[in-house]
């Protein structure tokens, strides 16, 4: 038996992952940015328990209609004399979920092709980039604005239009980093140790690959929550009385005259969002790619 | 009479490219006894790791057969191959991209243990792998470690516990050390040499420093423009080199002695031709001192001049 | 006086650190160098022992920060560099000194032809006009034996001992008094290595140039060099002519390297590797830094730090173990 070799290790101390959150730390923007945006995901997973949907969010009272905020209605009313903050606050849900199932069925879609392009190279990946080209090549609105018109509208057909849209850009990404980790070396030991194709993409390729997606997949719900806005603001989107923030900000378009409160709010917690979430990816691409770092 | 584990027969190996096809391995054979180590010497762009990867179908050959143990591999399914690699493992070079980094060292070292159903059991398979890392010498304490907190030797330890980690019987080695500094790289010689009589393996040995296979092979072939120019047991080939490009090779090796004779140096004109669509005549003709007529006419055959030495040359007469 | 015409390069003391956030990484610690005209100097070491920033201290390459660069003196040819501005600097670079990398692959500009990047080190150094630089740059490219003709191809164009044959020859091409060569045959292949090493040789002696010859071969070092200078952890730890490094080693660290070199005579023999790993250059041991990989160690190695002691001629080493007059090493034995 050889010996055990054995000296002071210049051992790193953290981790790679523990490398990954101190670089993230030390960007400011990324760290206000996510604070936010955990309060969002805070305020989208309870919003039940502080409002009650039926008469607080949708429930209608005439007689307190179109206020301009004050101390009890912080936001001020709509036409129906409901709250507007509690129409935003109750909203996140509604944006915040159609961002991420948007993104998570673009991901899903755009990762299994992107990947498979990638590993298995020739007409297979000729034939998925070329569609991908094809289908990146039509604006994305016009795009959603059809599925959402063949499909009929309700907020499922909302998410699948926003993440079919976004399909495009996961299998090039995934595809360009699947190519770069597909060439070394550890994917040809794991051939050599016998796993299968499947196995290799999932086990070995895939989690290598996971850097650029997560990026992609945060920036990603920021467009989504935007075109989800847009769709909504244009009629195609959630149907009333769901306080999704485009429909709000559509709502209050009669009104934005005399009642700019109206669409001031839900367009601000639009605006927010997008741009937390946007400092979040940024810094997260910051400290996931390491030829960036200093 | 040794039994032969690996008979290669005229493998080749093309890649076809925007220029024309690009002759990697171009007609090699050879056999290796059981137990016995050979080693492919060229340089970059020779073709030897293409070799050994073929003999694996990590590559999948162009023609040719590869027989192990009496079997011919390059006709098996891909679902047989795959039993077949428990037999055939490969070392790599680059102890940086040939772990995973997001696997720890046990994870890398259990990984074709589990694949392969060779252990069920989580503790035996646990015991396992600390038993490889103490073959390989790896500290206990490092089995949670990822691979980037760890230096090259330690790496390509972890490579080797992975390729032990199924019994195979038989192993190529893509220049295990030619990335490791020297005392390292003494280091894993020294193990690949142990595991080699302990365990009765048989290897082969990439490489393009000549004074590694020296101390390693028993026998050692060398390679030019993706052919077999020369083949002999090491102390015959180094004592008498017979191929031109041999003895340029063996004097070029710069000697860490002061106050010896220094064998004359062969130098040699140019650098290595392309290797894509190569013209029928020896390939080493164009930097070759002694080229003639003969030459330029056709590709000489690989013939026994003694036992066991293989040259292709068509001078080969003058030389010996 | 007459002694100190003669110096090329001189070197005391020099110190290089890179501070950090967290970490202070000590690369270069305490090494002086000196040059003789028309010398070549051998700077042997493995990966991390300080070698390459030693030699881009010289021209005062080290990015700073994070590098921090200490030195009593540092003179090229009488120069100060210490106290230079970076107008005269740049006059240095590339005229009094010039450096070779080891990746071909990647020093040339693939933008350029290669004439128009020799010539431009002309133009700037020796105020030469575009015909004469370019004619000299075709000069030079003869020189180092590639076709005038293809002063006018790009760098894709060539292989890459080609390639590191266009390096030197703009390295060459202003007349340097001294020649960092770092590693300039790893990434090449071996009969292209004896090539290039023969050129280097012979252009050394028509321009008696002197060079400094960053390596970890030291079979490189003995058919190249006059003097080696052994680093390990950012210390040199021997030193000296190579008759006294290969045949009279002192440090139990160069006696490591021989013995982990396979013997290309006698193949039966074993190799005797260095145990354990380099220390971490952030984390250096109290004591010697290679007293936790030596079999020589004693307490006294593990306490103090050694000086480089004089041993008789030019031959200098760093061991404390030397304390005790009995002391050989085991290689010290077999050369008598």
């Amino acid at each position: 038996m050889a010996k055990t070799v054995e000296a002071n290790v210049p051992r790193k101390a953290r981790s790679q992952m523990g490398e990954v959150w101190h670089q993230f730390r030390r960007n400011k923007g990324a760290m206000v940015g996510s604070a936010i945006v955990l309060i969002i995901v805070f305020v989208a997973l309870f919003a039940d328990v502080f409002l009650d949907y039926d008469t607080q969010v949708v429930g209608q009272n005439v007689a307190e209609r179109l206020q301009w905020p004050s101390a009890r209605h912080w936001f001020g009313t709509d036409e129906l004399g409901r709250d507007i903050f509690f129409r935003v606050l109750y909203g996140t849900r509604f944006s915040c979920s159609v961002g991420l199932v948007a993104v998570t069925i673009g991901l899903v879609i755009g990762v299994t092709l992107g990947a498979i392009a990638g590993f298995y190279g020739g007409t297979l990946e000729e034939v998925i980039m070329r569609s991908t080209d094809i289908l990146g090549a039509v604006p994305n609105m016009l795009m959603a604005i059809v599925i959402v018109s063949v499909l009929g509208q309700s907020i499922w057909n909302l998410m699948l239009a926003v993440g079919i849209t976004s399909v495009p850009q996961f299998v090039r990404i995934t595809r360009a980093a699947v190519l770069t980790v597909r060439n070394q070396e550890y994917v040809e030991a794991s051939k050599a140790i016998g796993l299968s194709n499947r196995r290799i993409i999932f086990k070995h390729i895939l989690p290598n690959c996971l850097s650029p997606i997560i990026v992609q997949a945060t920036l990603r719900v920021a467009s989504a929550i935007i075109s989800a806005s847009s769709l909504s603001f244009l009629g195609l989107g959630v149907p009333a009385p769901s306080p999704e923030w485009g429909a709000l900000l559509s709502g209050g378009r009669k009104y934005i005259r005399d009642y700019s409160y109206m669409t001031l709010f839900p367009g601000l917690a639009i605006m927010i969002t997008v741009l937390a979430l946007n400092m979040m990816g940024d810094g997260l691409r910051d400290s996931l790619d390491p030829k960036l770092k200093k | 009479m040794a039994e032969n584990i690996l008979e290669v027969k005229h493998l080749k190996k093309y890649f076809k490219t925007a220029r024309g096809t690009l002759h990697a391995v171009d007609d090699v054979s050879f056999t290796i006894e059981k137990g016995k180590t050979l080693g492919i010497v060229g340089e970059s762009g020779c073709g030897k790791s293409t070799t050994g990867r073929a003999i694996l179908r990590l590559l999948e050959p162009t023609d040719g057969q590869v027989i192990f143990n009496g079997q011919d591999i390059t006709a098996l399914s891909s679902s047989k191959m795959r039993q077949m690699r428990r037999d055939m493992q490969i070392i790599f070079q680059d102890p940086f991209s040939s772990l995973d980094p997001k696997k720890t060292v046990s994870q890398t070292i259990a990984e074709p243990i589990i694949e392969n159903k060779i252990l069920k059991d989580k503790k035996a398979i646990d015991a396992r792998v600390r038993e490889l890392m103490a073959t390989v010498g790896l500290a206990e304490r490092l089995v949670n470690a990822y691979p980037h907190e760890l230096d090259g030797g330690r790496r390509q330890r972890i490579g080797i516990a992975r390729a032990l980690a199924m019994e195979p019987k038989f192993i190529v080695c893509d220049e295990p050390v030619s990335a490791l500094d020297v005392s390292i790289q003494a280091q894993i010689l020294n193990l690949l040499q142990e595991l080699k009589e302990q365990m009765g393996l048989t290897f082969i040995f990439i490489t393009h420093d000549l004074s590694v296979v020296n101390h390693f092979a028993d026998e050692i072939a060398v390679m030019y423009l993706g052919q077999l120019i020369e083949k002999a047991p090491t102390e015959e080939l180094f004592d008498h080199p017979v191929h031109p490009y041999t003895r340029a090779l063996l004097s070029a090796i710069p000697i860490p002695e002061v106050g010896i004779e220094r064998p004359e140096r062969i130098l040699l004109r140019g650098e290595i031709s392309s290797p894509i669509d190569p013209p029928d005549e020896c390939r080493f003709a164009k930097r070759c001192n002694y080229v003639c007529d003969q030459c330029h006419k056709s590709c000489p055959q690989l013939v026994e001049i003694s036992e066991g030495h293989f040259v292709s040359c068509h001078l080969w007469e003058n030389f010996k | 006086m007459e002694e100190q015409k003669d110096m090329v390069l001189e070197v005391e003391n020099l110190n290089v650190k890179f501070v950090m956030e967290e970490e202070t990484v000590e690369a270069v610690n305490n090494i002086s160098l000196h040059i003789k005209k028309g010398e070549t100097l051998g700077l042997v070491g493995e990966t991390g022992a300080g070698k390459t920033t030693t030699a881009l201290s010289i021209m005062r390459l080290v990015d700073s920060p994070p590098g921090v660069l200490e030195c009593d003196k540092l003179e090229v040819c009488g120069q100060d560099v210490m106290g230079m501005s970076i107008t005269e600097l740049e006059h240095i670079r590339g005229g009094l000194v010039s450096m070779i990398f080891q990746d071909p692959m990647t020093s040339l500009n693939p933008v350029f032809t290669v004439g128009q990047q020799i010539a431009e080190s002309l133009e700037r150094h020796e105020h030469l006009n575009k015909n004469d630089a370019w004619k000299k740059a075709e000069d030079m490219l003869e020189l180092v034996g590639i076709p005038r003709e293809r002063a006018i191809e790009y760098p894709h164009q060539f292989s890459g001992g080609m390639k590191q044959r266009v390096i030197i020859a703009i390295a060459l091409a202003c007349s340097p008094q001294l020649l960092i060569a770092d590693e300039p045959t790893t990434a090449l292949d071996v009969t292209i290595q004896a090539q290039i090493l023969q050129l280097m040789r012979e252009l050394k002696q028509k321009k008696d140039t002197s060079m400094i010859m960053i390596t970890h071969d030291l079979g490189i070092v003995a058919e190249t060099c006059d003097r080696v200078a052994v680093m390990y952890a950012g210390k040199i730890i021997e030193e000296g002519n190579l008759e006294e490094v290969f045949n009279h080693t002192l440090h139990p660290y160069t006696e490591g390297l021989f013995n982990s070199l396979p013997n290309i005579k006698n193949r039966r023999s074993k190799l005797e590797p260095i145990r354990g790993l380099m220390p971490d250059p952030t984390n250096l041991p109290r004591g010697c830094a290679f007293a936790p990989r030596c079999n020589y160690a004693t307490d006294a190695c593990r306490e103090r730090r050694p000086e480089l002691v004089s041993f008789g001629g030019t031959h200098k080493a760093a061991c404390l173990a030397y304390e005790n007059p009995d002391f050989h090493i085991e290689r010290g034995k077999k050369n008598g």
